[in-house]
């Protein structure tokens, strides 16, 4: 069992696709935030054979965590208030998604207009399919 | 405010409206001829297009309006690198309204994001044009009395055809309607709309040849087949002629059946059916601008009560 010490406030990512944490780690803004990261990978899994972990000692309030229900809702959210798990957060596919992908087709007004935000919108919730919200290029990635 | 960026922006009821005073202009033109008076329409052009420019402004010519604009980016401050977002904003402190195409899909998007007037998205790449749609549609209910219960055919190009795939979805929110598509295997109509049909239980079928379907059809929408569009010589000398309307094929259909087409044609429609009674894309054009006349009212907030001048 590996132990990379317990956070008092934050969020633990279990469960994450192995190899896939520090793009995690980048979608989150987490390079962005003046926080403690642990960032584990290929940790062993009976579930899933191998995983990543990423733990985050930060407000439980300053991350948006709708990026991650586009990226694989299949992630464990453990919510951690005063050292203990208060909570497993559900994904949900978000509504919309900005900035996280960007839209692939060349003829799209994102490829030449100044500062414009790369949107996506969930258009086909069952299919989980979402679309450019300027040119309706479907999203050809998840991850 | 209120723009027209697809044709699905608009509800049923609200197109039902809107072709009602298409109607109306089309029997009492002289009755909007100062409707638009002071007004004035940007025609904000970022790549030629002539055939629908010039239906905007003459849409606001007969009512009255004036027109501003440009009709390629060359001449305009794109060429210096200015965003959509500022020529926009720019333009709105001319204008009362815009038209906009740009090469860029979803330009008029940001450009709608931005105004302080409507603007109405006159083509953007490949991906909409609702104002053909529109038109397709006035044209469709005024000449065959309905947009419900009828089967209409698509031929052509229909991968890349973005006025098809516009059609298409507008028309789903109509009932009893049967889709006919007819094109070469490469150019089939897109898997996500077969898909949203199938979805929605709609009755359709994808046929090689035209002659094979003609008696069945209602309406028949013609597209060109670009050569370009073939992967090799072969396939398009052997299958071209199956998508040129002739007087023969003509013969095969009912004799109220209606040919539409978005125009420019090239070959796709032999010059001798347009003196068949049932080639309509000529009516079509004419139904072009009144559907832009109606729908530049609409956006002013300048549209007359349609059924209260009836009564």
């Amino acid at each position: 069992m590996l132990n990379v010490g317990q956070i008092e406030e934050g969020f633990v990512f279990d469960h994450i696709k192995a190899g896939t944490s520090l793009d995690i780690y980048y979608k989150l803004g987490l390079d962005k935030k003046d926080c403690t990261v642990a960032l584990i990978m290929n940790a062993k899994s009976e579930k899933m054979g191998k995983k990543d972990i990423l733990k985050v000692e930060i407000d439980i309030n300053s991350l948006n965590l709708d990026v991650l229900g586009f990226i694989d809702h299949n992630i464990t959210v453990n919510v951690v208030h005063n050292g203990d798990i208060i909570e497993k957060k559900p994904l949900e596919l978000p509504k919309q998604i900005v900035n996280v992908i960007k839209c692939k087709n060349p003829r799209c007004i994102t490829s030449i207009e100044q500062e414009l935000p790369h949107i996506f919108v969930l258009t086909d919730p069952d299919r989980e399919i979402y679309r450019c919200k300027y040119c309706e290029e479907k999203a050809d990635h998840r991850f | 405010m209120r723009h027209l960026m697809s044709p699905l922006d608009m509800s049923v009821s609200e197109l039902e409206r809107l072709f009602n005073l298409a109607n109306d202009i089309e029997k009492n033109m002289q009755d909007y001829s100062e409707v638009c008076k002071g007004k004035k329409l940007a025609t904000c052009f970022y790549e030629p297009s002539t055939r629908t420019r010039l239906s905007f402004e003459a849409a606001m010519l007969n009512l009255g309006g004036s027109v501003i604009g440009f009709s390629e980016a060359s001449s305009s401050s794109a060429a210096k690198g200015e965003s959509v977002s500022d020529t926009i904003r720019v333009i709105s402190c001319y204008a009362d309204i815009c038209a906009m195409r740009h090469p860029k899909e979803g330009a008029p998007m940001v450009a709608a994001s931005r105004s302080l007037i409507p603007v109405i998205n006159a083509g953007d790449g490949g991906h909409q044009h609702p104002t053909q749609t529109l038109t397709d549609l006035l044209t469709i209910r005024s000449l065959n009395g309905t947009l419900n219960n009828f089967t209409i055919g698509l031929c052509g190009d229909l991968k890349f055809g973005r006025t098809v795939h516009s059609l298409i979805r507008a028309l789903l929110r109509y009932t009893g309607i049967k889709f006919i598509f007819i094109s070469p295997e490469e150019l089939k109509v897109p898997d996500y709309i077969t898909q949203e049909l199938d979805d929605r239980n709609i009755e359709y079928k994808e046929v090689i040849k035209l002659d094979d379907v003609m008696p069945d059809l209602d309406i028949l929408y013609m597209t060109r087949v670009q050569k370009e569009r073939f992967f090799n010589e072969e396939d398009y000398i052997r299958l071209k002629d199956f998508y040129i309307l002739t007087k023969e094929k003509m013969e095969l259909a009912k004799e109220n059946m209606l040919v539409l087409h978005p125009l420019p044609r090239v070959n796709e429609i032999s010059v001798e059916v347009d003196d068949d009674k049932r080639a309509a894309y000529f009516r079509q054009a004419q139904y072009g601008v009144y559907v832009r006349m109606a729908l530049i009212m609409t956006l002013l907030g300048l549209a007359p009560d349609v059924l209260d001048k009836e009564a």
